[in-house]
């Protein structure tokens, strides 16, 4: 216990700060303890960087539903996932990044088992954080998806850090295959420390229907255009709902608001300096 | 869901049959009866039914629920003849760390469980190995077998 809460508050001096540099280097085996160079940052730097925060770390944040709230469980868990963190880094990365993860596997004892593909999916909060890697081995489409905080999980590498345009890559099922299709034994390529994430603008080409998924009423931008019979537009059209953007109240709903994110950052804060 | 739920759910019936046709969910992509199922063995038979365009069906699925999992043992209809398979990858939705497919894949064992093929072209889970060794018992048929000629593993 007494070792856990130390590993806590190292993680917590430890560069709250620095974490984005540390962790751009792609290698999960990136230092944990970092040397405290950017110890004396001023208290607006702090604020400032922490506030990036929330798209590189999108599992910390409570889930947005008021219904699944608990102060106490979110409290715990988030100590749980620093624990989590202190035993082995898990990298920034988005949907559209390709990574690599290393699983002990209990099938084959003694072994562990590696997985390299696209990120196409990021559901979760809390300790329930959640991605689907995706890719095409032997002209086959596979799909895995991991627990984050699954403690069976040796590494997480970032192979290639990018963005692409949509939040869901989910429309990859139903490409063409070479846009699903990454070589296992990738080289990682690195950024510039500092550098903004990079967003690929690759627009990808869907096979013929049927699909898994209706994808012409997703208003999908990393898609080439879709050729349907004007029925399928038609129908799109009568559903969509092109107001819902401007619907204050569902944003509201579905984040969460500015001034709690803040006071989570204060919360933290207050943390580290004890 | 009859209409007595959706009154449950506060929609009256109208409202829903209006706003969502009937087919909004994707398909569970279960293996039950009548699924058609792709051969990813070299087995002679199976390399022919699917060549032709005439890909095996599923006719039952050993189990009790009705339903294929991953590693389950189905007899399908093949070519006119009755052969029986092992499940090796499913499109449907599996739990954390088991591979979920683009298509449903099968190998067409016989009855002891030794595989018609001599080599499998896709790669199949890990989970199989747990999952083939505790279906086999003394005395019955070896599903392991399928193991050895597998290509690779995910």
């Amino acid at each position: 216990m007494i070792n856990t809460t130390k590993n806590f508050v190292k993680l917590k001096t430890f560069k709250v700060f620095n974490f984005r540099n540390v962790y751009r280097s792609c290698s999960t085996e990136a230092s944990l303890n970092n040397t405290n160079e950017e110890e004396n940052a001023t208290q607006e730097g702090f604020k400032k960087s922490f506030a990036e925060y929330r798209h590189i770390y999108p599992e910390f944040l409570p889930d947005p539903e008021v219904k699944l709230r608990n102060v106490i469980r979110e409290k715990l868990e988030r100590k749980d996932m620093i624990a989590r963190r202190s035993q082995i880094a898990i990298p920034e990365f988005y949907v559209g990044s390709i990574l690599s993860v290393t699983t002990s596997d209990p099938h084959s004892p003694g072994k562990s088992e590696t997985f390299v593909g696209i990120c196409i999916k990021r559901e979760g909060c809390g300790l329930r954080a959640k991605f689907i890697l995706r890719n095409v081995i032997d002209h086959e489409g596979i799909e895995v998806l991991y627990e984050m905080y699954d403690p069976t999980i040796q590494k997480i590498k970032v192979l290639r850090l990018e963005k692409r345009l949509d939040d869901e890559l989910l429309y990859l099922r139903d490409a063409l295959p070479e846009y699903s299709t990454f070589d296992p034994n990738m080289e990682p390529e690195l950024l510039v420390e500092g550098a903004p994430v990079p967003v690929n603008s690759l627009k990808v080409k869907l096979k013929p229907r049927p699909w898994v998924d209706r994808w012409e009423r997703k208003n999908l931008q990393g898609v080439q255009d879709i050729d349907l019979p004007e029925r399928f537009w038609v129908k799109a059209a009568k559903v969509a709902t092109p107001w819902e953007k401007y619907d204050l109240m569902k944003i509201y709903k579905k984040t969460i608001p500015a001034e709690e994110q803040r006071k989570y950052t204060m919360k933290s804060n207050h943390n580290c300096k004890s | 869901m009859n209409i007595a739920s959706l009154r449950h759910i506060g929609l009256s019936s109208q409202q829903y049959i209006s706003k969502c046709y009937f087919h909004q969910t994707a398909s569970l992509g279960e293996i039950r009866k009548m699924a058609r199922l792709r051969v990813v063995d070299n087995s002679e038979i199976g390399k022919r039914a699917m060549a032709e365009g005439k890909p095996p069906k599923c006719i039952h699925v050993y189990n009790k629920t009705g339903v294929g999992k991953i590693g389950d043992v189905v007899l399908v209809a093949i070519k006119g003849e009755k052969k029986k398979g092992i499940l090796v990858g499913l499109k449907q939705k599996q739990n954390p760390k088991v591979p979920k497919y683009d298509c449903n894949n099968l190998v067409l064992i016989d009855d002891n469980g030794t595989p018609l093929g001599t080599r499998i072209h896709v790669p199949i889970p890990t989970i199989l190995r747990t999952i083939l060794k505790e279906k086999t018992q003394n005395k019955g048929a070896d599903y392991t077998k399928l193991l050895g000629i597998a290509s690779r593993f995910v």
